[in-house]
């Protein structure tokens, strides 16, 4: 068990070990979808609220039913499914009981079974030996992190728009090296807190 | 012989996963800071790519259409377990450096993408070669952006030191945004050496 206030872990999943900026997961739905704040955002919502659930899910299945029957290495089987299933049950609810937001949130939930970022967050949760709190606060900060990313992704590329990019580098190959500036800036971050 | 000539130039150059299709890319991204990790990397990719395309397309007459998806994630996550075991049995280090990431192949949406663009629909030994060449054009790239980013971050190769005592250290390289950078170049520049031609007919 790792001694490391909860609250720290939350903080640093912002802004210091940002899923995109520093762990690299995500990028597919990353790239392609932030071409619009208003999307990119529900995206957000949608991966947070998912994120945040999948890990309690997964934690409690991993420590309650996988580690007592020795059973540790098929946790990535498990997990998939569970974060299969969950999307597949989520989008059930939503779409029967809260009808504007299955407009606005509806298309992109079959998009998140296959975003690397929830997966990972559940394979970092039990590498790094979290307790439960722990991991709930790092499922939301990972989640909120993520959002903050591509929201300000989807803001820089509107401004870029209207600019002359050279031959070659529109779309992904731009979008990269803007990701990287804002790598850069969030490396700024990172005396504020650090985990690992 | 042709066809499996073609299969080859497509997934190493024409159509190669990262700099054209721009998949999975997270783990270009994550593992390319030292060559070694970025060659196991690719050998793990192709050995699972090639063997769940191979499978999937054995059982393409069997399997029900709606629920193909499933399968075909159930098919990747198991060759992803072997991967897993056989690393932490043999390399156990390589397994600790790579992390997480060998489990996020799951995720990984070149295998996906060739189960359901191309194994579906093909014979079993024409899927499996184009598996292991798609997973070969991508450990390429890997390896092009470890390369710069291990010589410029470390001044070594494979772990060997290269530039001498008095190189400084570009840490930038090494560290995440030193992978955006380079992926946008080599993105850039693959665009430039072979144009792609949907996008000239614009």
């Amino acid at each position: 068990m790792v001694e490391i206030n909860p609250l720290v872990i939350f903080i640093a999943s912002i802004f210091t070990n940002n899923m995109i900026l520093s762990n690299f997961l995500g990028m597919c739905s990353f790239i392609a979808v932030s071409k619009e704040i208003e999307t990119s955002f529900s995206l957000g919502q949608a991966v947070t609220f998912v994120l945040t659930c999948t890990s309690i899910l997964n934690y409690l299945i991993y420590n309650y039913i996988l580690e007592p029957f020795g059973l540790e290495y098929l946790r990535y089987i498990i997990f998939i499914i569970v974060i299969a299933a969950f999307v597949q049950l989520v989008e059930m609810i939503i779409e029967r009981y809260f009808e504007h937001l299955y407009y606005s949130l509806g298309i992109f939930l079959p998009l998140i079974t296959v975003n690397c970022a929830i997966l990972g967050v559940s394979l970092f949760m039990v590498i790094r030996d979290y307790d439960l709190i722990q991991s709930v606060l790092f499922g939301a900060g990972s989640g909120i992190g993520w959002t903050l990313a591509i929201v300000a992704l989807a803001g820089i590329r509107k401004k870029l728009k209207n600019a002359k990019i050279p031959k070659g580098l529109e779309g992904p190959g731009i979008t990269l090296i803007i990701t990287g500036i804002m790598a850069l800036a969030f490396l700024g971050f990172s005396g504020i807190v650090q985990i690992q | 012989m042709r066809e499996i000539k073609q299969i080859f130039s497509n997934g190493v150059w024409k159509d190669n996963p990262i700099y054209r299709q721009i998949l999975g890319i997270c783990s270009a991204l994550a593992v390319t800071n030292l060559l070694m990790n970025s060659l196991v990397m690719g050998i793990g990719l192709m050995f699972v790519t090639g063997l769940s395309s191979l499978t999937v397309s054995l059982l393409r007459h069997h399997t029900p259409k709606h629920i193909r998806m499933m399968v075909q994630t159930l098919i990747i996550s198991a060759f992803v377990i072997i991967l897993d075991i056989f690393l932490k049995a043999y390399l156990p280090e390589m397994s600790k450096a790579l992390g997480p990431y060998v489990g996020l192949i799951i995720t990984n949406c070149i295998i996906m993408g060739r189960c359901e663009a191309y194994a579906q629909h093909n014979p079993p030994i024409l899927s499996f070669i184009d598996g292991v060449t798609m997973g070969l054009g991508y450990t390429l790239v890997l390896l092009f952006i470890a390369f710069f980013r291990e010589l410029l971050g470390f001044g070594s190769l494979f772990g060997i030191q290269v530039l001498g005592e008095n190189f400084t250290h570009w840490t930038l390289m090494i560290m995440p945004p030193g992978a955006f950078f380079m992926l946008g170049i080599v993105i850039w520049i693959a665009k430039n050496i072979f144009p792609n031609p949907e996008e000239e007919a614009k």
